[in-house]
């Protein structure tokens, strides 16, 4: 089922005008930046389908500005986004595309700062509901609306287990999970998508794992 | 983890086997699937009620989008429901205009509670608070009513669609209408099999609907289709109420949606390329709001 909660039809509270051109646009905006793991300094973001004719009326952009800048769905400051970008010193420029990709409503999102950069594409599937289809060139199923747990890694024994390990000591368990890795030996990630919610303290544990890169969590 | 239901018939099963409401199976199924305590539901659904009632509040004192294209028809609709002489009845015209406030107030970037999406968000609660007057609700009752409206969305949107853009108006504004219709029923002490009647009358007269915003936004014809859509749900809900049946069964109804979504032309699922986006004003509003070159049209 790809929508799992009554609140993925009855909701998301928000500001309007398009449940998936604004609130899931600034859905995919906020799952990159968390995924970056802090306000990047700079993004490019393609816009395809749907998202590429319309984001202007729709404050698409506004939102996905918004959702870089951490914002929710309901933040009232979506509408105020591109001068709080200026203000937060990130730089910006949309890019609509016309190649034909798998879903309407698609934006691939490539962002960075002086120490990384990273890119992201997220579809928005209706009613606000959003899935990343690819991070960092790994294609990947995920929906933003539903706990989930991305661990970038270098590709070593041991790596996949220690983080099993560490989320069965804390009684999470682990619903549906990809390992995917550039080639062998090198960059590597986790999607882990969990039953229950994860707090802090594991997020903190699994960082401290050996050979663990990045961890990040998409809330439920 | 396994769910209670995949389709209406399922759910329209479960109620009749447990006497149970299809609101309190929606409950049930988020208990099991979120881990969260009934509380926590209830209380979430209570705030998103709230967010509703503020809206269609807010778009009854009057607002204005942006583009300009929409704003101020829920105000002419309550001073005409005011004069105390319409045709269609007040209940009926005060859905309609609760429906058009939700959404104006969504075109002029408000807050709004998505009912299943944005655009058609006018319509679940422009009922409820239509309904409310006639039944005296409690605020619990009135809450279930958006767990009955989201038990049917949750199988329209994990069967078909609920995106303009995937399956065109049909999925947004025809499946807030029937869920709206299903939930009426609910309400007003009908059973379970006739919300599923409702929500099947609503839907199969929104089939084949296209989603053809003027200038890609979600105004022109939106906050009327929303107004329409609320007006189909109170009547397929009466309709569902005095015994009337739908020969085709919802959950199939459901399935022609989505099929109809599939075949229709990508011009007319939410591109702005077709239907009333390309007819001449429709065009020259366009270039009006974005100030970009429509060639070859005038007005």
């Amino acid at each position: 089922m790809k929508y799992k909660s009554v609140f993925d039809i009855i909701g998301p509270v928000m500001i309007g005008p398009s449940s998936s051109h604004t609130a899931g646009a600034a859905r995919i905006g906020r799952v990159a930046r968390d995924l970056f793991g802090r306000q990047p300094k700079w993004a490019r973001i393609h816009l395809y389908g749907s998202f590429a004719e319309t984001y202007k009326g729709h404050g698409t952009d506004v939102a996905i500005i918004g959702g870089l800048l951490d914002y929710d769905t309901f933040d009232e400051r979506i509408k105020t986004s591109f001068e709080e970008a200026e203000r937060a010193g990130l730089t910006y420029k949309f890019i609509p595309e016309t190649g034909n990709v798998d879903h309407p409503n698609t934006a691939r999102i490539e962002m960075g700062d002086e120490e990384s950069e990273m890119s992201l594409t997220g579809i928005s599937i209706g009613g606000g509901t959003i899935e990343v289809t690819e991070l960092n060139g790994f294609p990947l199923r995920l929906s933003g609306g539903h706990s989930a747990l991305l661990v970038v890694h270098d590709d070593r024994a041991g790596c996949i287990a220690n983080v099993a390990n560490c989320l069965a000591r804390y009684d999470i368990n682990i619903g549906h999970m990809e390992v995917s890795r550039r080639e062998r030996g090198q960059m590597a990630l986790m999607v882990i998508e969990v039953d229950q919610r994860i707090d802090q303290d594991v997020l903190g544990e699994i960082a401290l794992l050996p050979n663990i890169t990045q961890v990040t969590k998409i809330a439920g | 983890m396994d769910v209670l239901f995949r389709n209406v018939r399922e759910l329209v099963e479960i109620a009749e086997q447990e006497d149970k409401l299809i609101s309190e199976i929606m409950l049930e199924q988020e208990e099991l699937i979120s881990g969260r305590t009934r509380e926590e539901i209830m209380g979430q659904m209570d705030r998103n009620l709230t967010v509703m009632e503020e809206a269609v509040e807010k778009g009854l004192k009057g607002v204005r989008s942006f583009s300009g294209l929409t704003g101020g028809d829920a105000v002419l609709l309550q001073q005409y429901i005011d004069k105390g002489n319409t045709l269609a009845g007040d209940l009926l015209l005060d859905a309609v205009s609760k429906a058009v406030a939700t959404n104006e107030v969504n075109a002029a970037m408000g807050t709004i509670c998505a009912t299943p999406t944005a655009g058609s968000a006018g319509v679940v609660p422009g009922t409820l608070f239509a309904v409310k007057n006639k039944l005296n609700p409690t605020r619990e009752q009135m809450i279930r009513y958006l767990f009955t409206s989201g038990a049917f969305g949750y199988v329209v949107a994990n069967n078909a669609s609920i995106s303009g853009a995937a399956g065109g108006c049909q999925a947004e504004v025809g499946s807030a209408s029937a869920m709206a219709a299903a939930a009426i029923v609910e309400m007003a002490g009908g059973t379970a099999q006739q919300s599923a009647e409702a929500f099947s009358i609503t839907l199969k007269n929104m089939l084949g609907l296209v989603c053809d915003p003027v200038a890609g936004l979600v105004e022109v014809p939106c906050v009327k289709r929303n107004a329409m859509g609320a007006s189909n749900a109170v009547v397929a809900a009466d309709m569902a109420l005095a015994g009337v049946t739908s020969r085709i069964p919802t959950d199939e109804v459901i399935d022609a949606m989505f099929k109809i979504g599939q075949t229709m032309p990508t011009a007319l699922k939410e591109t702005a390329k077709g239907g009333l986006a390309a007819t001449p004003t429709g065009k020259w509003l366009e270039a009006k709001i974005f100030g970009t070159a429509a060639a070859g049209y005038s007005n």
